[in-house]
């Protein structure tokens, strides 16, 4: 992607979020001091496995964190408005409006109940209220060519629709208002292989005409390499590296990163052998002492399990949380 | 086959919807024998001051206590009345009372249901309290006691009833609500803004409409018993109207004397009409639960 010959204008800066869950045992931190910055039409994608909690930093952006979650500390500032300040009146018409989101699973994203066309409408006119029915059905019908279904299908209820075609839809819907900025929340999960990559293109496509900000959430480290210009990896709810993709691909740090980028199959490569990170991940309300991830870390070191370290940084805009690059950079 | 399909086009001469419904198997049947019941009882008992041959409420209109005869086909009872003629115009109260009842319910209890259920927290466990308070009495003795207070009337027997009924919808729609609420697009539609009012009236009503509408039909079944119970105990409307509540009371002291035909017609008619609205009820529940089909 072109990204240096675009101005760089800062979209969106998450300070120290954190995000804490009340269960009945305990407190479990899903986020804890999770801080990122998204330029203008820009891709972060969030890499983690499940329960790292990178779901509930996306939800977070948008505060529709599940109850009984809830935003403890952090700052998210998007285009100089304080999201976390807001009321949740001027929250509400931010959502769609400048940030949107695609959920996982598209089957049920869909009101049954009600026509395709109807939920362009509805969206539609909720934000722009002074837009006529008829213009938000053309407009909705020029979103249906953009994600590649023939506009008559607007017609149609949702499960007239297949799964490709319904995250098509959802996708359609959260472009309609052109929003700064687009959360996918592992879009492609519930679909086919060749579906997924299909999606995807679609997506990026769509990124740089209507020229939005994306944030990509999944847990397959290969798709967001190819496609995002910046990885944020999430281990048990911390970030646990954060670089440039391309500076991530040339020089992974991070054990865990290291781990699954091994993980990921090379048809290059004849005789690769795929490794997995052996162990699960830690159980958020007894997380293990020191380093979150020393219990499966090939590299343990006897400080890891004292004391968990801070974010070194071992090169430009590159931060690694782990003792091994301690010398190496600035903390 | 032949014989099927004019069967259908028969049924769908009458409604266009019936030859539909003649397709769903038991509970298309169900629907399409309940619609017949309970629409021909509403017709008898519209078109009734036309058709019947005395006037209900006139008194030694023939011989007191005859059985049923060429002249009076149900026969007649003590004042002489003729039944056949008070059977077809009997049902116009209970059909008021039970349509208005429906409707006090349908006004109330589901705006009650839908927003506390939403709204979740106090509320919801403020008004659930309310309402598990009134479902634990005995229904036809809370409508006698509503009804006591109240006075006769169609309008005061349809609110005494409809007190009874409420909690009904309000369980039915906060069991749905509770699950609907839960499902990913309500999340979706708050993730692109959508406001509390649109996810209540187009995502969630819709959405619970099929329960609402089978806790109607039944509603209309039991209205139709407890009004005419509330006849019975002379809490109904006064004896100037014919009814078959009414019919009931008197004919019940009749009955140990052998005059079976007083109480009998009446109370044919009031078990067809709440067995038609029970039909529907069953037959639209199961038609729209997928999950009970086999």
């Amino acid at each position: 992607m072109s990204e240096e010959k675009k101005e760089k204008t800062q979209l969106l800066a998450v300070n120290d979020l954190t995000v804490e869950y009340s269960a009945r045992r305990g407190k479990i931190r899903a986020v804890e001091n999770a801080s990122f910055t998204l330029d203008r039409g820009e891709t972060l994608g969030i890499v983690g496995e499940s329960g790292s909690g990178k779901s509930t930093l996306g939800m977070s952006l948008i505060r529709l964190v599940p109850y009984p979650g809830k935003i403890m500390k952090g700052n998210i500032i998007l285009e100089e408005q304080r999201i976390l300040k807001l009321k949740d009146e001027q929250m509400r018409d931010l959502r769609g409006r400048k940030i949107s989101y695609i959920f996982q699973d598209p089957m049920t994203s869909l009101n049954p109940v009600e026509k395709i066309k109807d939920h362009f409408i509805e969206l539609i006119q909720t934000h722009e209220p002074k837009v006529t029915k008829a213009q938000a059905l053309k407009r909705a019908q020029q979103l249906f060519k953009d994600v590649g279904i023939q506009p008559e299908r607007i017609s149609d209820y949702p499960h007239q629709l297949s799964g490709g075609m319904r995250q098509r839809v959802m996708i359609a819907l959260a472009l309609a208002l052109n929003p700064s900025v687009v959360i996918a929340d592992e879009p492609t999960t519930a679909l086919d292989v060749v579906v997924q990559a299909k999606i995807l293109d679609l997506l990026g496509t769509l990124q740089e005409r209507y020229g939005m900000a994306l944030i990509l959430i999944t847990h397959d480290l290969s798709i967001v390499l190819e496609r995002s210009d910046k990885i944020v990896v999430m281990y048990a709810g911390r970030i646990v590296e954060q670089a440039r993709s391309t500076a991530l691909y040339k020089s992974t740090q991070h054990p865990y990163s290291q781990g699954l980028l091994k993980s990921i199959p090379n048809i290059e490569l004849a005789d690769q052998k795929l490794e997995a990170i052996g162990g699960t991940p830690p159980d958020l309300l007894n997380p293990p002492h020191g380093c979150r991830f020393w219990p499966r870390c090939p590299f343990v070191m006897p400080e890891c399990l004292v004391e968990e370290p801070s974010l070194y940084e071992t090169g430009e805009n590159h931060l690694v949380r782990c003792y091994l690059y301690k010398g190496e950079g600035n903390e | 086959m032949g014989k099927a399909d004019t069967k259908k086009s028969m049924l769908s001469a009458i409604l266009p919807g019936l030859g539909s419904l003649a397709k769903r198997g038991l509970a298309g049947w169900l629907i399409i024998v309940g619609l017949i019941f309970v629409t021909a009882i509403i017709m008898i008992t519209v078109i009734s001051p036309w058709i019947r041959p005395y006037d209900p409420i006139k008194i030694n209109v023939g011989p007191p206590l005859i059985g049923p005869s060429a002249q009076h086909p149900f026969g007649t009872n003590d004042l002489g009345q003729d039944i056949f003629s008070r059977v077809l115009s009997g049902g116009g109260i209970m059909l008021q009372v039970s349509l208005l009842s429906v409707i006090v319910c349908l006004a109330v209890g589901v705006p009650l249901g839908l927003f506390a259920s939403y709204a979740g927290g106090v509320v919801d466990r403020l008004v659930g309290l309310v309402m598990d308070s009134i479902y634990a009495f005995p229904g036809l003795v809370l409508a006698i006691a509503i009804a006591a207070m109240l006075g006769r009337g169609v309008v005061n027997m349809a609110l005494s009833i409809a007190v009874v009924y409420i909690p009904s919808y309000f369980r039915v729609i906060r069991s749905q609500v509770l699950s609907i609420k839960e499902m990913s697009y309500i999340e979706a539609a708050n993730a692109v803004g959508a406001k509390n009012r649109t996810i209540l009236t187009r995502y969630i009503l819709p959405n619970i409409m099929p329960s609402i509408v089978v806790v109607a039909t039944v509603n209309f079944a039991d209205a139709i018993l407890t009004a005419a119970g509330l006849t019975f105990i002379g809490l109904g409307v006064s004896v100037s109207v014919p009814d078959w509540g009414w019919d009931l009371t008197n004919g019940r002291a009749l009955l140990a004397s052998g005059t079976w035909w007083v109480i009998t017609f009446p109370g044919i008619m009031i078990i067809l009409l709440a067995l038609g609205f029970t039909l529907i009820g069953e037959g639209l529940s199961e038609l729209f639960n997928p999950r009970l089909e086999q």
